[in-house]
């Protein structure tokens, strides 16, 4: 659908490079519904309207004028707000940074402008990234738009939301230990975590440096390719990036399954997992078998450590990465007699319960005495990850699991045992602690009525099988 | 925290000694131990890992990024200049170049932007090397790892110390700046050869155009281990680390002082606990900074934003083919060429007079005269451009007599600073050898005016020569030779 009624990407692109949609009217529509159901909601941080319309008019002056503004043609998009954007706040919903205004862009803002995009706001998020329903934000929860009475998932609940509720049909988000994935499980969108590396971290606000990865959201697959192949391929600026251009994937969406292997990963179908969601998954595999792919189980044991290695691994990094917000430079400044009094004070107020917990749990990990035992044990747990990962790859092209083990969960249920609450990432944090893509495709209801996603895993850099299996299953319900 | 001056810990008993004067060590029943930590900043054009400039002293915050302010969002990209360098350093230093690591040491500090320094922890670029001093000893190198620097504090009102400072100014000019560590072996024995040590790695370091090695202005900082033990004792003693040393003459001074400190304590009795101490070269003591027992966890781990840094061989070894010869192999070579010992080659050496000097005995001077003259009276910094040739003339014409040893010095300083030829300046200063009859007749005539010196020369005091020789001088304006002189009077007192 090219007309004024397109709702992917895909489809305004086109319709606003044909000359057929304005980039202006695109944008009207998602900011009506923003106007409609935002207080409800609660997607964004910040809106930049007047910016976005100057941008769309920029676009539709371009296409007039015989241009190509981009593969994203007047698309709107939703930015996590922990992606630095040049003059507009950047707060990663946390008071210590409230009101921070960053000198650039990062990189992946940039390469969506140059490609047409129009960024229409900052989503909400879990503040620094940190947890897994957007509830531990210090400017307030955001609420699933499927029933405001349940989280929306998180870290990046704000654009799982804002794509769900049709605020913007793409959005970006990032991925820890599944803040892409386990929040569009849990609102009904597809959401990716690309190969680490693929996806330039420059202007990406760190949390856990070697786990974080940018990727999309958007309600068809076919969208989320075309955004990946815009943002991805390599980066100077980032020294993790790898030095090859973002595969193209989008070329690959109608190959089907044919004789590619699938595994379903036993270690995720049992105890902890709803019998909705695992019954959810087993459909998935049906579809895929019925499309010509070989399925069957396969036991990726390590995974069983996945999350106890995550909790080490991701603090330590963040207890360094979140020093920097000391009260000197930048952002909250809570003023003391001395310079160290001065950081504590800016510190304990400038944080949330959650982020102080997990500085103290990475200090503790690496301190002296203790590192062996704790952030170098944690290391061997990811090796042996990967391993078994690599094991299982040599016998199937993509996995498969539940995104996450349950579907959306009330607001407060699970806010006062951070434990129960980390539990939901046990799917997806493994492919984090590998460094291998993996995405999260909607596939029906559970009892509940309410969305599950199923999870499609890949080996490094084969995003290709990945997109292929996620655009049948996406097939497959129509 | 780490860099703070806390004065007044130190009651007089536990500094134990009244004055810098008193610091003698007697070096028969004591040895005293060095190791020197040796930090260079790299002259490279931006920082260690961004694009800002590598400059500083210049208006404060005017060489920043968002990486060098810490913003959120920005990454490290490392600098291929100043790894090259640091090979530079390191194969200069016979080092093994190997796979490093960049680490993070964690520490809350107002000039540290990020709150962590990127260095080098367990794995550095170089490790294992050594260098050798003039004298032909060679000292342990254990390593030699990139990290970056820091900013710089201000701290206004309450003396300058952080704790009483009514407020702090931060320049991070120099925040992020490429610094090389070079960490010694406890080889060296004693102040001067402390000295000899650094004065030798600056000369490297300047050989190699890593860096400018200037250690008043910081481009070479050096932090002094120092320990004592009984002689015979095979373990060390316990050390203290002596910072804010900012001249060789400071370096040598803070050894002895902290030496004699020590030795004084063991002496009294009591035991020397591991410490930073700081150096105050006004009342030439060290101070205690603090004690190693509370040293701060710096919770090193591996940066994750930078990969592993695994130099290509055919890179290093490109490094290494462009390396100039180095101070030691150059004091060897003009040894070799003259005959000369190591020592008397090392001051030639650092002026850079060698290549004139091995030239100037290749067309046929004597050897020992041109080293004598490169060492004694060719201080000024155009001697370098000295024709070998030029030279060479010179010392035939000394060496054949045609010159004095006083003449031939004056008529170099001539050549250093007009360029013009010897013969046209001992000629234009009528310099010509003196007929030896004038002079006979020159020294007859002033013993005959002088008997009462000239007796006490006859009883042989050794003093009374220089009154001779220098009415002679006087009288024929430097042109006679003063040995001839001397040798004339022996012979008259027959």
């Amino acid at each position: 659908m090219t007309g004024p009624g397109a709702t992917t990407a895909r489809d305004i692109a086109a319709g606003v490079r044909a000359g057929e949609l304005s980039a202006v009217a695109v944008l009207d529509a998602h900011l009506e519904r923003v106007g409609l159901r935002e207080a409800d909601i609660h997607a964004f941080n910040h809106l930049t309207e007047a910016a976005a319309r100057a941008t769309a008019a920029t676009i539709d002056a371009r296409v007039s004028s015989g241009d190509d503004p981009g593969p994203l043609a007047g698309v709107p998009v939703a930015l996590k707000d922990n992606l630095c954007t040049h003059g507009v706040p950047t707060t990663c919903s946390s008071r210590i940074l409230e009101g921070w205004c960053p000198p650039y862009d990062a990189t992946v803002v940039t390469r969506l402008a140059a490609a047409g995009a129009v960024a229409v706001g900052k989503t909400n998020l879990d503040e620094f990234a940190m947890g897994s329903s957007t509830e531990n934000s210090a400017f307030g929860p955001t609420l699933n738009p499927h029933d405001l009475s349940r989280v929306p998932g998180g870290s990046s609940g704000g654009s799982a939301a804002a794509v769900a509720a049709g605020f913007a049909p793409v959005a970006l988000g990032s991925d820890t230990g599944g803040s892409i994935r386990q929040p569009a499980a849990l609102c009904g969108v597809v959401g990716v975590k690309p190969t680490y590396g693929t996806v330039s971290r420059l202007g990406l606000v760190a949390f856990g440096s070697s786990l974080d990865q940018i990727g999309p959201f958007s309600t068809t697959v076919a969208d989320a390719a075309l955004v990946l192949e815009v943002i991805g391929g390599h980066d100077p600026g980032d020294s993790t990036s790898i030095p090859a251009p973002f595969p193209s994937v989008s070329d690959h969406l109608d190959d089907g399954v044919a004789g590619l292997r699938v595994g379903i990963i036993t270690e995720m179908m049992g105890e902890g997992i709803a019998a909705d969601v695992a019954a959810r998954v087993r459909a998935s595999a049906d579809a895929l078998a019925a499309a010509g792919a070989t399925v069957e189980e396969v036991s990726v044991p390590a995974v069983m450590y996945g999350l106890s290695a995550y909790y080490l691994v991701a603090p330590a990094e963040a207890s360094s990465n979140l020093a920097r917000y000391d009260g000197v430079r930048y952002g909250l400044r809570v003023d003391a007699p001395t310079t160290g009094e001065m950081m504590e004070r800016t510190r304990t107020a400038g944080f949330g319960d959650e982020v102080k917990r997990r500085i103290m749990l990475g200090t503790y990990a690496l301190s002296a005495g203790y590192y062996d035992a704790f952030y170098g044990k944690s290391l061997r747990v990811r090796t042996l990850i990967r391993q078994d990962f690599d094991a299982a790859y040599e016998r199937f092209d993509v996995l498969l699991s539940p995104t996450s083990p349950t579907t959306a969960f009330p607001l407060g249920d699970k806010t006062a045992d951070p434990l129960q609450m980390y539990l939901n990432d046990v799917c997806t944090i493994p492919t984090n602690l590998a460094g291998h893509p993996a995405m999260s495709v909607p596939y029906g209801v559970g009892d509940d009525g309410l969305p599950v996603g199923v999870q499609v895993l890949a080996p490094a850099l084969g995003e290709v099988a990945m997109f292929r299996t996620a655009a049948v299953l996406e097939g497959s319900l129509s | 925290m780490s860099e703070i001056v806390t004065t007044g810990a130190d009651s007089a008993a536990a500094t134990g000694r009244a004055t810098a004067a008193s610091a003698t060590v007697d070096l028969d029943v004591w040895e005293i131990v060095i190791g020197l930590e040796v930090h260079a900043e790299l002259a490279t054009r931006t920082k260690l890992f961004s694009s800002a400039t590598n400059e500083f002293g210049q208006e404060p915050n005017t060489h920043i990024d968002p990486l060098t302010l810490g913003l959120p969002g920005s990454l490290p990209v490392l600098n291929e200049q100043a790894v090259e360098l640091a090979i530079r350093v390191g194969l200069a230093l016979n080092c093994t170049v190997q796979r490093s690591v960049f680490a993070r040491k964690n520490y809350f500090y107002p000039d540290q932007p990020k709150d962590y320094q990127i260095s080098q922890y367990e794995l550095p670029i170089n490790a294992e090397g050594w260098l050798e001093l003039p004298s032909g000893q060679r000292c342990g190198i254990e390593r030699a790892h990139l990290e970056e620097d820091t900013g710089k504090s201000t701290h206004i009102g309450g003396g300058g110390r952080i704790h009483d400072a009514q407020y702090s100014l931060v320049d991070l000019n120099r925040a992020g700046v490429p610094l090389l560590e070079i960490v010694g072996k406890p080889d060296l024995r004693s102040g001067d050869e402390a000295r000899a040590y650094v004065s030798e790695l600056r000369s490297i370091l300047v050989a190699v155009a890593a860096s400018d090695g200037k250690m008043e202005e910081g481009s070479m900082r050096v932090d002094c281990n120092v320990s004592v033990r009984r002689r015979g004792d095979d373990e060390l003693g316990t050390r203290c680390e002596i910072k804010n040393i900012n001249s060789l003459r400071s370096l040598g001074r803070a050894v002895d002082y902290e030496a004699a400190r020590q030795v004084d304590l063991i002496t009294a009795g009591d035991r020397v606990v591991q410490q930073t101490r700081h150096w105050n070269e006004e009342d030439g003591r060290t101070h205690t900074l603090r004690n190693k027992e509370e040293a701060d966890d710096y919770r090193y781990f591996p940066d994750p934003d930078l990969v592993d840094l695994d130099p290509d061989p055919a890179w290093i070894e490109r490094v290494r083919a462009a390396l100039p010869l180095l101070p030691a192999a150059r004091r060897h070579r003009l040894a070799d060429a003259t005959g000369s010992s190591l020592e008397q080659t090392a001051l030639i050496v650092e002026r850079g007079l060698d290549e004139l000097c091995l030239a100037a005995v290749a067309v046929g001077a004597d050897p020992a005269r041109t080293l004598t003259h490169a060492e004694h009276n060719l201080s000024d910094e155009r001697a370098v451009s000295l024709d070998p040739s030029a030279f060479a003339e010179l010392v035939g014409l000394e060496v054949g007599g045609q010159l004095t040893a006083t003449q031939a010095k004056q008529v170099l300083a001539e050549m250093v600073s007009s360029g013009r030829s010897p013969a046209d300046i001992a000629a234009e200063r009528g310099f010509e050898a003196m007929e030896s009859s004038e002079l006979e007749g020159l020294v007859d005539g002033l013993i005959a005016e002088h008997p009462d010196e000239w007796q006490r020369f006859c009883a042989g005091d050794g003093k009374i020569t220089g009154f001779f020789v220098g009415k002679v001088m006087k009288a024929t304006q430097g042109k006679a030779d003063g040995k001839a002189v001397t040798a004339l009077l022996n012979a008259r007192t027959g």
